[in-house]
């Protein structure tokens, strides 16, 4: 009886006592992402969820440094148009599919040709790509293209289950399959986005938690108050303002990272009606406007210090920083020259900026530091939606405008300098902008794509379309519990190795 | 009292067919494209020109909306362009949150509203009655945003009381999900009730001058008797009329509060959707706020006759 009524107690207290060992990671995420499928993915949001759920043929390092994940080696021809790729083996998608060459061939079939894929303009150099038994997989390009390898390190590498794409079609998004440390458990739009840890991932011994929950709070102020009431573990983009207050706080740690985009200036060279203007026909004016600006005060004033000041598509510590060229200091003797030289003692310039406080506040800073000069900057402050469309259209003058960057230089310029470049809606075109972009992605040596950046940007630094303003910083914030933590310049968190005490 | 209900119904039906004409026509008359937005960073113009397709964005606006309500008529809805989710999803998603919020915070309202408003009208003119007011007007003059962050910083973060923010089903944990909501339908609650406040005061001051209350007096009834029963009661159709509109607002959601507190509920779905040009999601939510509505407008008719007996030989 006695033994009975010890097992009963026992069995009781193992019950209740293992959903307490179930560990759950709470992460607050800045904004709610778009359609979970790394084909049709477009927000850099997504991309903090598939961190988590869908592993990339390739990774990188904190240093951006490209190394295997599902690829473990790969090679490429002496010509630089074939890249051999080998597999890591007994790996298996979250549904059970097996992981193999087929299964990759499937995915870039699927990057290039799904209609809805946003994936397609980042694998336009691949011919085809063809399964070499079942571990290798060779791509061959229909022109060098160096960028490739660190698409792979993006959603562009991302690998999905091929039974789950070829059953859902776009309605994947609603039920991802990859191979990856957690799987696709639910999503309540705006809510939450829940995955569970997958215990047959390759690298399971890696992962701490069981299951992780990403919810969307989109005031920065509210993620933190809900990180230091303990609902959340782990917060992303803390802002800039509120650096100090969470770093002052001994429950919370607090990482950085210097991000790998760039905010500033696109202006209407020669985009429609909104070019006709001194602005955009006299580089002289542009010289002396980036010059008119105190790029150090404005961070000091609106970031409280945290982030960068740039003057190029590559923050100052990156090796593809051109160092002949740094950032300008404020000199607005020389601006006045320059606007006399052009013939005129003032310029009117309408900036169009998205409509939130701290784009506003930017463009008053500026506004302020640029009449110094001579400028008359009305600031036009209007939603994004409509401000993409005006741009793209060249119905503007001037947009303050952030990239989020990539791993590759090449994102973070060719398209948009570049005459036929996607995304150049300043229509600014230039034959020898041209050839050097084109040879620096062709090389797969880094000292000649160095080379030609470099070129190319004593050009663009006195044509100026794009004028750069800074850098900014990943803020993440995090319980003290929390420890393996590394922050990576993409912003994304990676939970391998990342405990909770 | 079925036929007309039946007939209130069937009025509802133009309205709206020119509730979604209007939504609809205004959200083309936005600037912006959704497919731009879209598209991606990188916007490959092949693209844009197959989902404009595939969306019939290429077609006449006319020709737009009928696909739409033809859609809607079988059931369809449509999907979110921004996250491939059918709208009835979303809506099966938001509502019972949506109707949750507004309840919870309903109650506050007419808790704190309800008894200030008879209060301040029976001692008119005293220190009761200027404490009152002073709370009503500071209710309706304190916004929502500010009271939320400091009761989030207060409650949430300083003494560690209930959860800063979101929200659970009240079918998976009861006590979490009651939880989540008192703050917001607090801060929902009180502001409302200021308006309630004032209106019951306004309507009870009227009705206490009216001759049969001072007959009830001289009858020697008992003066909460002569307050509840017969002032309260007849100052009653205001209050409804007003409690069945603040409702219907509560059901379009209450965008800043579920922000704050990151509530997934109507409003902030039908704000980000704007932003996003996501018209099949506007269009539904909207559709489906319009009904409610309406709804809440019927049954505010309904207690009319209810509790005016005078009305009961009209309907």
């Amino acid at each position: 009886m006695k033994w009975k009524k010890f097992a009963f107690v026992f069995a009781v207290t193992a019950a209740l006592a293992a959903p307490a060992f179930a560990t759950d990671l709470k992460i607050g995420i800045g904004e709610d992402p778009d359609a979970l499928d790394p084909d049709q993915s477009r927000t850099f949001v997504g991309e903090v969820i598939f961190a988590a759920m869908c592993d990339k043929l390739v990774a990188i390092t904190p240093q951006l440094d490209l190394i295997p994940q599902l690829a473990t080696e790969w090679a490429w021809s002496g010509d630089g148009t074939i890249l051999t790729m080998t597999l890591r083996d007994g790996v298996t998608f979250q549904d059970g599919t097996p992981f193999n060459a087929e299964a990759v061939v499937a995915n870039i079939d699927r990057s290039m040709n799904l209609p809805e894929s946003r994936r397609k303009s980042e694998l336009t150099s691949i011919e085809n790509v063809k399964a070499n038994g079942d571990l290798e997989v060779v791509f061959t390009l229909n022109a060098p293209d160096a960028t490739l390898l660190a698409r792979f390190a993006a959603r562009s590498g991302a690998m999905m289950s091929p039974t789950a794409f070829n059953a859902a079609g776009l309605d994947f998004a609603n039920g991802p399959v990859c191979v990856g440390p957690f799987k696709f458990r639910e999503r309540i739009q705006q809510d939450r986005i829940v995955l569970d840890k997958d215990p047959n991932y390759w690298n399971a011994d890696a992962i701490h938690f069981d299951s992780v929950t990403y919810l969307p709070i989109l005031d920065s102020t509210v993620r933190l108050a809900n990180l230091r009431s303990g609902d959340l573990d782990i917060i992303e983009r803390v802002a800039a303002t509120d650096l100090d207050s969470a770093t002052s706080d001994t429950g919370l740690t607090v990482a950085q990272s210097p991000g790998l985009g760039y905010a500033g200036i696109t202006i209407n060279i020669n985009n429609g009606a909104g070019a006709d203007t001194p602005f955009a026909k006299n580089k002289l004016l542009r010289q002396a406007f980036s010059l008119a600006i105190d790029r150090q005060a404005l961070n000091q004033v609106v970031f409280n210090g945290a982030f960068t000041p740039g003057n190029q598509p590559f923050p100052p510590n990156s090796p593809w920083y051109d160092q002949d060229i740094p950032v300008p200091a404020r000199d607005i003797d020389k601006a006045k020259a320059l606007m006399l030289e052009a013939g005129v003692d003032s310029v009117d310039v309408a900036l169009t900026v998205p409509n939130n406080p701290q784009s506003l506040q930017i463009a008053q800073v500026l506004q302020s530091m640029v009449a110094e000069a001579g400028f008359k900057l009305t600031v036009n402050a209007t939603e994004f939606a409509t401000m993409l469309a005006a741009q793209t259209a060249g119905d503007y003058q001037a947009d303050l405008v952030g990239w989020s960057g990539y791993v590759d230089p090449d994102a973070n310029l060719n398209q948009f300098v570049t005459c036929a470049g996607g995304i150049n809606d300043t229509k600014y075109c230039n034959p020898e902008i041209d050839e050097l972009m084109s040879a620096a992605r062709a090389s797969t040596d880094p000292a000649v794509r160095k080379q030609n950046y470099d070129a190319a940007r004593v050009i663009l630094n006195q044509d100026l379309p794009l004028m750069y303003l800074y850098h900014s910083t990943w803020i993440w914030a995090m319980d003290k519990g929390l420890t393996g933590f590394v922050p990576y310049p993409d912003g994304l968190i990676r939970l391998e190795d990342v405990t909770k005490g | 009292m079925l036929r007309y209900i039946g007939k209130r119904l069937l009025i509802a039906i133009p309205t709206l067919i020119i509730v979604s004409i209007f939504v609809f026509s205004l959200q083309k008359l936005l600037p912006g494209d959704p497919i731009l937005v879209m598209a991606g960073e990188d916007r490959d113009p092949q693209v844009i020109e197959y989902l404009r397709e595939k969306y019939r964005l290429n077609d006449p606006v006319v020709y737009q909306y009928f696909y739409w309500v033809s859609d809607v008529l079988r059931g369809d809805f449509g999907i979110s362009l921004r996250t491939n989710q059918p709208v009835l999803t979303l809506i099966k998603q938001k509502l019972p949150v949506t109707i949750q919020l507004a309840l919870m915070s309903m109650i506050f309202a007419f808790a704190i509203g309800i008894p200030a408003g008879i209060l301040s009208a029976v001692k008119k003119g005293t220190l009761t009655d200027y404490i009152a007011n002073i709370v009503a007007l500071s209710g309706l003059s304190i916004p929502n945003f500010w009271l939320g962050i400091m009761l989030i910083l207060f409650v949430s973060v300083r003494l560690r009381w209930l959860p800063a923010s979101g929200y659970e089903s009240p079918f998976v944990d009861p006590l979490r999900s009651f939880q989540t909501m008192l703050m917001p339908s607090f801060v929902l609650g009180t502001a409302i009730s200021a308006a309630l406040m004032r209106h019951t005061r306004s309507a009870m001051l009227g009705v206490l001058q009216a001759d049969f209350i001072r007959t009830a007096r001289a009858k020697g009834l008992s003066e909460w008797v002569v307050i509840l029963k017969h002032t309260f009661r007849n100052a009653l159709i205001p209050i409804v009329t007003l409690s069945a509109l603040i409702f219907g607002e509560l059901l379009a959601g209450a965008v800043l509060t579920e922000q704050i507190f990151t509530i997934p509920g109507f409003g902030k779905l039908i704000v980000d959707a704007v932003f996003n040009r996501d018209y099949a999601v506007v269009q539904g939510m909207v559709l489906c706020t319009a009904v409610g509505f309406i709804l809440m407008n019927l049954v505010a008719d309904m207690l009319y006759v209810l509790l005016n007996p005078r009305l009961r030989g009209q309907s």
